[in-house]
């Protein structure tokens, strides 16, 4: 029974983490083009990011 | 679309740090490589800060140094790649997409709640079957508590606000019940877990919300994207216009940005962007999507242009007129906004199963709460436990989730066509049609002209004639030059515009034209689009011209007759024209010579009569037709004000969409009536059951999440007819 201080609080915190990176996914915007994102991941050199 | 290349300078926004940025729509991208393509080949430019595209919207946003790189050029880089680029100015659709990141974090929280509760419920119930104690379910039940009401609160909402929005209209919609389940069913939890009792619902009721936010992300992201898409095929056309200053310069403006008095250059085969009068110049201007008149007009100084109307033979230089109540096009937009305005009155399909049944499944509730409290003798926590029992058992997942799961399939199916769905409830409204009223120039025909009667013309002054004719751009003489197959164009023609083609032989001039100036005298009145051809020492010649049907025509017409509909054609050209493109797609309805009164009137008269009207039009004399019709689907070479206007949008050049369409809306209804009926058949079962308060947490979870995957997969079925076929 004891194990249930930790494991509950650990699931929690790992269901949260997820949680906080789909929100920071959503702010930088990954979202928009789905259908892009899909192919851009089978290109090798991204061209240079200057922003 | 013009040939001038569009300027994008009125397009460019500058910032602050001398950065300028710029949004083109890229046309002819079909994948990631070709996005890449283009990034790279821009990010190559000095200069540039970024150019990043997005293959779903086709847009590209490029952001440059100012005083290093120039909009013109990046233009022209992307177009030597072999892609059409058009800058045009965003509009502001951040309410789409702010209410879409709304929808997407309310189900990313609710997803985290329904998860992390749903494994401590697994642990509640093995729990009741073994050893647990009341202590631990007590603190599991705190725990879900914890973590359910703060994520229920947040995602409640998107459903809350437009309930209260409702009740406060005196109105009943889906919202409503969703949003009175889970507040009572979190109540009721509550007060429950307070007590230690057993009846806790934390993961049924997150559960609900975590489903239908599904059902509703999917509609509103398909929504979206099929206005992207809509705004997409107005951006094509170029939205510019070249105004020639007080001092003789010419610069480019949005066409939005013009302002009457201004003078604006209008070159052979563009577009003329506002009402006004012809300053100078004398060219043929095609009407067909204003009039319907399939027959170019000729205009000279002083004449009068409409804005959507197409300058054909040679450049004129138009003043804007006083942009006033009185133009063709505030008039056009007043009938359109009074037409429109009967459609508001339509509920959706969901919403109308709503207002059945919420109050049958609020009454049966309270019925039940009456049942065991007054006539059982139970006590009242318990009697209300029951009735809870009975909303959340109800779980209204086929308004919610069914019917949005059956609208994204459709419309994704219908978009691989080429059709792009709309407005929110026009599937339905398609579904419900029993009449389709066609316009005819542009809708039913192609728009483009054909040669008739080729075989009663000598191949010698068919030949001749074309050789003249290749000279032009005129829509008529390309026709003639097409119909003799395409022969090299004579040298030193002379083009007069509004009259017709002059060539000096040795014997004298042949001209090829309208009747008096290539003939002389006054000719027969012309029936339907004709030229004359008059050469030294031979009769004079016409040639007479059809606008073709659209491939498909009959056989459209034939399916919607097979599929129980009648057809008329409506159009606002001549009665001539208008009988034979009747007879030849087979229509026995028609009317001829309709002005957008006219047409608004007999739909009136229609729909009076308790038909529902399906409109296909493109001219903006059909606009105010197209508002007022049940439904209507126009061509994606329709006027701006048309497609607007329209619930549907086809592309290309069948007709078969139109049938489509209207099979797939029926499909799609029919699969969302299945819905209800499975529904309904769910809860003649469960409803017993609970009201007999024989429901735990273990059954309600289990009944909703089974109802939600069945209503999911019966929709999703739409999808799997076209492999099938």
């Amino acid at each position: 029974m004891n194990a249930l201080v930790f494991l509950i609080p650990a699931a929690l915190l790992l269901g949260l983490l997820g949680l906080g990176a789909f929100l920071w996914t959503l702010r930088r915007n990954q979202y928009d083009d789905l259908d892009g994102a899909a192919g851009r991941i089978l290109s090798d050199d991204e061209p240079p990011e200057k922003s | 679309m013009s040939e001038i290349a569009l300027d994008p300078a009125p397009f460019v926004h500058r910032e602050d740090d001398g950065i300028a940025s710029l949004t083109v729509l890229v046309d002819g991208i079909h994948c990631a490589g070709c996005v890449q393509r283009i990034e790279r080949t821009l990010a190559g430019v000095p200069g540039v800060v970024t150019a990043r595209g997005n293959l779903s919207t086709r847009r590209f946003r490029l952001r440059w140094r100012d005083d290093q790189a120039s909009a013109a050029d990046l233009i022209a880089r992307i177009a030597a790649l072999g892609y059409g680029a058009t800058p045009f100015v965003e509009r502001a659709d951040g309410d789409s997409a702010a209410t879409n990141r709304r929808l997407l974090r309310a189900l990313a929280v609710s997803g985290f709640a329904a998860a992390n509760v749903m494994l401590l419920s697994v642990a509640v119930w093995s729990g009741a079957v073994s050893d647990m104690d009341e202590v631990t379910r007590g603190l599991f039940h705190w725990i879900s508590a914890l973590i359910v009401l703060p994520a229920a609160a947040y995602s409640v909402r998107p459903f809350a606000g437009p309930a209260l929005r409702q009740l406060s209209r005196g109105q009943v919609g889906m919202d409503l019940p969703i949003t009175v389940a889970v507040v009572l069913t979190l109540g009721l939890s509550i007060a429950e877990t307070y007590r230690g009792g057993p009846h806790v619902y934390f993961d049924a009721a997150i559960m609900l919300l975590f489903f239908l936010l599904i059902g509703r992300t999917l509609d509103h992201q398909a929504r979206a994207r099929a206005g992207r898409l809509a705004e997409n095929l107005l951006v094509l056309r170029g939205m510019e216009a070249t105004v020639i200053d007080a001092d003789g310069r010419q610069r480019a403006v949005a066409v939005s940005a013009l302002a009457p008095g201004m003078r604006v250059l209008v070159a052979a085969g563009g577009r003329i962007a506002a009402d006004g009068s012809v300053e100078s110049g004398r060219s043929d201007v095609d009407t067909s999507l204003v009039t319907g008149e399939s027959v170019p007009v000729a205009v000279a100084p002083g004449a009068e242009v409409l804005a959507g109307t197409l300058n054909l033979t040679a450049p004129i230089v138009v003043t804007v007129r006083a942009a006033g109540e009185d133009t063709v096009l505030a008039e056009i937009a007043r009938l359109i906004d009074t037409a429109g305005q009967g459609r508001g009155a339509y509920v959706r399909l969901a919403d109308r199963m709503a207002r059945i049944y919420a109050p049958m499944v609020h009454i049966a509730a309270l019925a039940t709460f009456l049942l065991w409290w007054g006539w059982l003798g139970a006590e009242w926590q318990a009697a209300l436990i029951v009735a809870v029992s009975v909303l959340i058992i109800t779980c209204p997942c086929a308004l919610g989730l069914a019917v949005p799961v059956v609208q994204v399939v459709a419309n994704g199916r219908l978009l691989a066509e080429g059709v792009i769905v709309k407005s929110a409830d026009g599937l339905e409204r398609l579904a419900e049609v029993d009449t389709v009223i066609f316009d005819k120039t542009g809708t039913l025909t192609t728009g483009a002209l054909v040669l008739r009667d080729a075989d009663g013309i000598s191949p010698d002054d068919l030949a001749f004639a074309a050789m003249l004719a290749g000279a032009s751009r005129h829509p008529i003489c390309r026709a003639l030059h097409a119909a003799a197959g395409h022969p090299a164009a004579a040298g030193g023609v002379r083009e007069h515009p509004g009259d017709g083609l002059s060539l000096a032989l040795g014997e004298g001039e042949a001209r090829l034209g309208r009747h008096a100036w290539a003939v002389g005298g006054e000719g027969a009145a012309a029936q339907g689009p004709e030229l004359w051809l008059s050469r030294p020492g031979h009769a004079p010649v016409a040639f007479r011209f059809d606008d073709s049907l659209r491939r498909d025509a009959a056989e459209t017409v034939q399916a919607l007759r097979r599929m129980g509909l009648a057809v008329e054609l409506l159009s606002g050209d001549r009665e001539e024209t208008v009988a034979r493109a009747a007879r030849d797609s087979g229509i026995d309805v028609w009317r001829s010579g309709a002005r957008p009164a006219d047409k608004l009137a007999h739909l009136s008269r229609l729909a009076g009569e308790g038909r529902k009207v399906l409109m296909v039009g493109d001219g903006l004399n059909d606009a105010p037709a197209l508002a007022a019709a049940h439904a209507s689907i126009s061509p994606a070479a329709a006027a701006d004000v048309s497609q607007a206007a329209a619930d549907l949008v086809f592309q290309g050049a069948a007709l078969g969409p139109v049938a489509h369409g209207i099979a797939v809306a029926r499909r799609a209804r029919a699969l969302a009536r299945g819905n209800f009926a499975l529904a309904f058949a769910y809860n003649v079962f469960a409803v017993p059951v609970a009201m007999a308060g024989l429901v735990t947490p273990l059954i309600a979870a289990a009944a909703m999440s089974a109802s939600s995957v069945l209503v999911t997969a019966n929709a999703l079925r739409l999808g799997l007819g076209r492999k099938a076929k």
